[in-house]
């Protein structure tokens, strides 16, 4: 496990006296989904907290490009080369699209700044279920005749891989229907037109506080950080995790900030430093706690080492999957 | 009662002077968005959500909703004025508002416009008000099977009554479905005719495909017949106002029935913009002044208008009740409530009362500041016309390519407007309808995933669209419309047939 | 990409608005040579949608139900159905009506080509400067206004839509290397 602390040790040691370039015009935070999604709360939410606490001069404008699943964005980042005004948020897709799709794109085009978060998922019920643990569901699926329908946001993609996951690891067969954005098929499970959904917290905390839906597990290692109730009894600290209820499978989606390619290090360090202090503030761990996002930051070398790996992970679930096309 | 109370105290809290400052200032900044073609409600509320950071959450959403109140009724003064629809849901009010204006009624065409709005408006906000919890939980009986049957029955409101070449309609239509297919494919994530273009992955935008069939083909139009605007003359008196209100008893009727669509589209996820073409689709096929739609008819102003605000403020209370958003502003209002602390859904009406209710009650506050600050605009918006084609044409022009460049920050797409400007013009001089292709354009896709999403569920098995009270009643609704028209024409002719016998 | 036209071209163009008459019958391009090429043109896009359609496959597949193509397919051979009956409509059609005459023709290319320019103009220079140009060029083609009016709407609208766009609302557009010289 990795500890913020660290991360600022090695800014202090390594590249951070050495800063010397600040941008002059506006930094435009380039967001691959539409607005109102939890990529775009992260990106205003982080434009908020940097213009309230004066952490840059330059003004910061949040662009939305959501066509093609997020491929847009990263074509436009990819294009900017050389230009240090512009970032990107990424999710796990950095990986997923050019992977899927015959796009000429890869991470190694972009310069990678700094991870902010980890965002969990979990499997979700509707309320009014039988299931009360994952081995119900997973016998559920046996018994039942229809395969049951299983929900997630987009195609090839995070939430797809999970439930093909459970697919796997629990000899089922489950439909996986996509969805435009989570909050869709949070809606679909809560009117009962969806089996389960594969939903970020975020995503489900709503309809979960109204009693609409439910999880069953949390597909990470642990359980999550967060002991505040957030029902009337539950926190998202109770949510076992899948692995102890005997569905092994594991999936986290990382969250962070790439520049184009082709920058400076002095420019690449500005916004190190510029993130880090983001991530410390009382703003942004709110922010965390309310989306049930995981504090992992990570930057430098770490964030590489990570990266790497987690492409290989991606590019053998993509191949078990049969979506790999790069 | 209990509901009434509450909306007494929150009228309190929203009638504070700082909050009516933040109103007026709200409206007045909403105008501007809808004017500017791109722009938009969206990107007006998303550009402003992180300057309401600091302020308490009440003033914040009182702030944002009124941009929204005021880019709803911003979006149809470029659609009367210019043929350009500033938002989607405008589109059906340049059918007959840019007509209207053309033939110098201008100024009753925005009143009637701003008017049917605010009624619409008024409507959505009573909904809320009354039967909130009620109403919510009918959103969920909506699956992808009954968000067909709603794109199929807006389809079949809408077509089939044009006087136009029967396959010049179903051209338009089609081509609308297919420019709605290119890019990539949200099910499969399959590229789809995109002959392996990046610029064409993105798809075509609607907004993009409007400015340039309605806005740039009528500029091309209109210097063929010398470079002037048509209805430049437009008498502007206050008392425009008055007199457009006078009429407005006589179509009661297409008020209601618009009402009625819009609330139930807004609540049903359809939106605003379905909405918006169903009211005008239903208006003209019951109206006794229907054959007359099209060639400048108050009706075909009242009625997409006040669809698509009762839609745009009834889709506030499936945000508010149960998280989903109704619409894409109202996808950027609910990032803002969770921003802000506030969690959608179910329990906010019963841990943020004050929150809510203040929010309702703005809803009302500001579509009476929107109105009265939209009316007093009627006559600025109308002397436009006045102004020297040489001056306004390069103007329209200019903030065409910016709202088709702020889209998706392409400059492909101002050459694509381009390109739909010179499409419009020749379809326009051949005969080819242009509002199927619109609205095809709009929710081909949407009624394609939905379709998709439903045999996906149902293994293939069409019975789906038969499987319950509400999504088989609505297929019957839609084939009903759809024949309508043979039906009508049959009957016609027995009854004709009897008569002379 | 720069200016595709020179000025050159459409001054050539030019018709005053006084020697126009659209009642008069001047000879153009029949409404019957439009049709056709219109519905010919169709009638290809049509085969080109079909052609990709069944290339990603328009059938039933186990995971994802109907394919992707499946839709746009069976929307393409109604599409292409109908491109060729409005052809052969238009090909029985008698050469009745002009769809055009020159003068009117004249008039259209001399809004479409600064329009063209204009376009083509702003990704080098960006949309302001462009956008000066663009109505300066398209006052002076259309006439009527005095040099100061040209020149203080060609300043100050792309001034006033900066304002807007760039300080107020914080959207981005296209800029160019006069922005970039004032620190934008």
């Amino acid at each position: 496990m990795f500890r913020p602390a660290i991360a600022l040790v090695a800014l202090a040691s390594g590249i951070g006296p050495a800063m010397a370039w600040e941008p002059t015009r506006p930094i435009e935070i380039v967001v691959p989904f539409s607005p109102g999604g939890a990529s775009d709360q992260m990106a205003r939410t982080i434009q908020g907290i940097i213009q309230k606490n004066g952490f840059t001069k330059a003004p910061i404008v949040v662009v939305n490009k959501p066509a093609a699943a997020g491929a847009e964005a990263m074509m436009e980042i990819k294009g900017a080369e050389g230009d240090p005004q512009k970032l990107l948020t990424t999710s796990t897709g950095v990986f997923l699209t050019p992977m899927t799709t015959k796009l000429d794109l890869a991470w190694t085009d972009y310069t990678p700044v700094a991870m902010l978060a980890e965002d969990a998922f979990a499997l979700w019920v509707n309320a009014g279920a039988p299931y009360q643990s994952a081995q119900d569901f997973v016998e559920a699926a046996k018994a039942s005749g229809a395969p049951l329908k299983v929900g997630g946001t987009g195609s090839k993609r995070e939430d797809q891989l999970i439930a093909l996951g459970v697919n796997k690891a629990a000899g089922i067969n489950t439909i996986y229907i996509p969805h435009t954005g989570g909050g869709q098929a949070s809606t679909q499970l809560a009117g009962q037109h969806l089996d389960a959904t594969t939903n970020n917290p975020a995503e489900e905390v709503a309809n979960w506080r109204g009693g609409a839906t439910r999880p069953l597990c949390v597909f990470s290692a642990e359980a999550l950080p967060y002991t505040e109730k957030v029902t009337e009894d539950e926190s998202w600290h109770d949510i076992p995790t899948c692995a102890s209820q005997g569905l092994d499978v594991q999936y986290q989606m990382l969250r962070g900030i790439f520049l184009p390619g082709g920058v400076t290090s002095e420019q690449q360090a500005y916004y190190v430093d510029l993130f880090t202090k983001v991530s410390e503030t009382d703003e942004w761990k709110e922010y965390l706690e309310r989306s049930a996002l995981l504090p992992e930051f990570r930057s430098g070398e770490d964030f590489v080492t990570y990266l790497q790996g987690e492409e290989e992970k991606h590019r053998a679930m993509l191949s078990d999957a049969g979506f790999l096309v790069q | 009662m209990e509901n009434i109370q509450a909306l007494m105290q929150g009228f309190e809290l929203a009638l504070s002077m700082h909050n009516i400052l933040y109103m007026i200032l709200g409206v007045l900044l909403g105008i501007v968005v809808g004017v500017l073609p791109g722009l938009g409600g969206p990107n007006g509320v998303a550009i402003l959500l992180p300057l309401t950071f600091g302020m308490d959450p009440t003033s914040a959403i009182i702030l944002l909703s009124s941009i929204y109140w005021g880019a709803l009724f911003g979006g149809a003064i470029t659609s009367i004025l210019f043929n350009i629809p500033g938002e989607a849901w405008s589109v059906a009010t340049t059918f007959d508002g840019y007509p209207m204006a053309q033939q110098g009624r201008a100024g009753e065409a925005l009143t009637a416009a701003f008017t049917a709005s605010f009624i619409g408006a008024i409507c959505g906000v009573l909904l809320i008000t009354l039967v909130a919890p009620l109403v919510a939980s009918f959103a969920l009986r909506f699956g992808p099977a009954e968000f067909f049957a709603v794109y199929l029955l807006t389809f079949c409101s809408f077509i089939g009554m044009g006087r136009e070449n029967r396959g010049k309609i179903g051209i338009s239509l089609c081509i609308g479905f297919l420019l709605a297919a290119v890019g990539m494919d949200s099910i499969s994530g399959d590229m789809r005719m995109t002959w392996g273009s990046g610029e064409l992955m993105r798809g075509f935008d609607f907004l993009v495909v409007v400015i340039g069939l309605f806005g740039v083909s009528e500029i091309l139009m209109t210097v063929e017949e010398g470079l002037e605007f048509k209805g430049k003359n437009a008498r502007i008196q206050m008392t425009v106002v008055l007199k457009t209100w006078a009429q407005m008893p006589r179509h009661f009727v297409t008020l209601v029935r618009s009402c009625a669509v819009g609330m139930w589209m807004g609540v049903t996820p359809g939106g605003a913009i379905a909405a918006s073409f169903m009211g005008y689709g239903l208006a003209r096929r019951f109206s006794r002044n229907g054959p007359n739609f099209g060639k400048g008819e108050i009706e075909g102003v009242l009625a997409p208008e006040t669809a698509a605000h009762a839609a745009g403020t009834s889709a506030l209370l499936p945000m508010l009740s149960l998280g989903i958003p109704g619409s894409a502003t109202a996808a950027v209002l609910l990032g803002g409530l969770m921003i802000w602390g506030l969690q959608p859904g179910p329990l906010l009406f019963v841990e943020q009362k004050d929150f809510v209710w203040g929010l309702i009650a703005s809803m009302y506050l500001g579509n009476l500041a929107g109105l009265i600050i939209v009316l007093l605009t009627v006559p600025l918006f109308a002397a436009i016309m006045r102004v020297p084609f040489g001056m306004v044409a390069p103007l329209i022009l200019m903030v065409c390519a910016i709202g088709a460049y702020t889209i998706a920050n392409s400059i492909f797409d101002i050459w694509l407007m381009l390109g739909f400007g010179i499409v419009g013009y020749v379809f326009k001089k051949l005969d080819y309808p242009l509002a199927p292709m619109v609205l095809a354009l709009v929710l081909g896709d949407r009624a394609e995933e939905a379709f998709r999403m439903a045999m996906l569920g149902s293994g293939g098995d069409v019975g789906v669209f038969a499987a319950n009270g509400l999504v088989s009643t609505l297929i019957v609704f839609a084939l009903t419309l759809l024949l309508w028209g043979p039906i009508s024409d049959l009957m016609a002719r027995l009854r004709g047939k009897v008569a002379t016998e | 990409m720069t200016a595709m036209d020179s000025n050159e071209d459409f001054d050539e163009a030019v018709v005053r608005p006084a020697e126009l008459d659209p009642e008069a019958d001047v000879p153009g391009i029949s409404r019957r040579t439009m049709e056709i090429c219109i519905s010919g043109l169709l009638v290809l896009l049509g085969a080109l949608v079909l052609v990709d359609s069944y290339g990603i496959g328009a059938g039933w597949s186990e995971g994802l139900g109907p394919e992707s193509g499946y839709f746009p397919s069976r929307v393409g051979w109604i599409f292409l159905a109908l491109s060729v009956l409005v052809l052969v409509q238009a090909v029985r059609r008698p050469s009745d009506e002009v769809f055009v005459t020159v003068p009117q023709l004249l008039q259209v290319v001399r809004v479409l080509v600064p329009l063209a320019v204009y376009v083509a103009l702003i990704a080098p220079l960006g949309i302001y400067v462009a956008s000066a140009l663009f109505i300066a060029g398209f006052m002076l083609i259309v006439g009527g206004s005095r040099w100061f009016t040209i020149a203080a709407t060609a300043t100050l609208l792309p001034l006033l839509a900066f304002w807007v766009f760039e300080l107020q609302f914080q959207v981005p557009l296209p800029k160019g290397p006069l922005e970039m010289a004032l620190g934008y």
